[in-house]
């Protein structure tokens, strides 16, 4: 009796060790771990798009409920096979160009690129003129001065 | 005094200033929305709330917009932890009876929000004429550009979305809207 206790238990062991009867961790991977590339995507996705209820701050920095859920749109939309320029899509078309935390560098919005180059560039000439102006050889007091 | 200095000097002056006093006086709140004139995002939604009288839906039901051509629909996105939506609340309903017999509907979303606080609030308030639906994950309030609550749509009987309003809504300027949609939907061809 003992014996064939001892034969059914190590034929259980062997049983379900066996690569047929069990999930390889290969195969269980993919469920336990999360996608580290669909995640840091999402990431910098999230990190582009402003919260809408908050003042200046991206989805992905936003502890709010509604970011919360816009990540998850991002994931799922990514998950789906959009790509990155689609979801972005997505969300302009949603809530206007107002939603990029960094607009586009096209038409108007140029003008939020192109001016603080421009007030750089004026306040150096404003800067180089003034000094060279201050350190400019005094006009001679003495040189009309009569002789005395 | 030297003209030309003073030119330059007002010249470079004058558009700050005008940058800084619109940006004073404008809501950074207020977000122009882009979906006015575009097709309104499709939805399904299920019914929580059922309506009164002959507005009513079945609890559990699904009411898609799809199902909605030919007329107008009003979409309200609410919660019961937002105040704004008090003040809104009578008008929506008094307006969701009148124009019913026009082909009007009303549907409210409940926004980040749970069923039995939404249920709760429609009792406290004395009821809801028309049906509220579920959005779970907040999908539907994410492809409507929502932001916060109250915000209403106005759905032409084509599927546009005609109209949006940020906070509480008016009776009145639900009629003068939806008036005009009438008119423009009994004038089209």
């Amino acid at each position: 009796m003992m014996r064939i206790l001892t034969v059914l238990t190590a034929a259980a062991v062997v049983l379900a060790s066996h690569p047929l009867s069990a999930q390889t961790p290969a195969q269980r991977a993919p469920a336990a771990q999360p996608d580290s590339a669909l995640e840091a995507m999402t990431t910098r996705l999230a990190s582009e798009l402003r919260c809408p209820v908050c003042q200046g701050n991206s989805i992905q920095d936003s502890p709010s409920e509604l970011a919360q859920q816009m990540r998850d749109v991002i994931r799922d939309q990514l998950r789906s096979g959009k790509t990155p320029d689609e979801v972005r899509a997505y969300f302009v078309d949603k809530y206007g160009e107002w939603i990029l935390l960094a607009p586009r560098a096209e038409g108007l919005n140029l003008i939020v690129y192109l001016v603080p180059f421009a007030a750089v560039l004026l306040g150096g000439l404003v800067v180089w003129r003034t000094v060279r102006k201050w350190t400019a050889a005094p006009p001679s007091s003495t040189a009309d001065t009569p002789p005395g | 005094m030297n003209w030309k200095r003073a030119t330059i000097t007002t010249g470079l002056i004058l558009p700050v200033i005008g940058l800084l006093a619109f940006g004073l006086t404008t809501d950074p709140k207020m977000i122009d929305s882009p979906l006015p004139g575009k097709p309104a995002p499709e939805f399904a939604l299920s019914v929580f709330a059922p309506g009164e009288g002959q507005l009513a839906r079945n609890v559990g039901d699904t009411v898609r917009l799809a199902a909605h051509r030919g007329g107008i629909v009003v979409l309200n996105f609410w919660a019961s932890w937002c105040l704004q939506c008090r003040d809104e609340h009578q008008d929506l309903s008094n307006a969701a009876r009148a124009y019913y017999d026009k082909g009007v509907r009303f549907y409210g979303v409940l926004y980040n929000d749970q069923e039995p606080f939404g249920l709760k609030w429609i009792n406290e308030m004395g009821g809801q004429a028309y049906p509220s639906l579920l959005d779970p994950r907040t999908r539907t309030a994410i492809d409507y550009g929502l932001y916060g609550v109250p915000e209403t749509f106005l759905v032409t009987a084509d599927g546009r979305v005609a109209y949006k309003h940020i906070g509480p809504i008016s009776e009145r300027l639900l009629s003068q809207k939806l008036d005009s949609l009438l008119r423009a939907g009994a004038s089209a061809p």
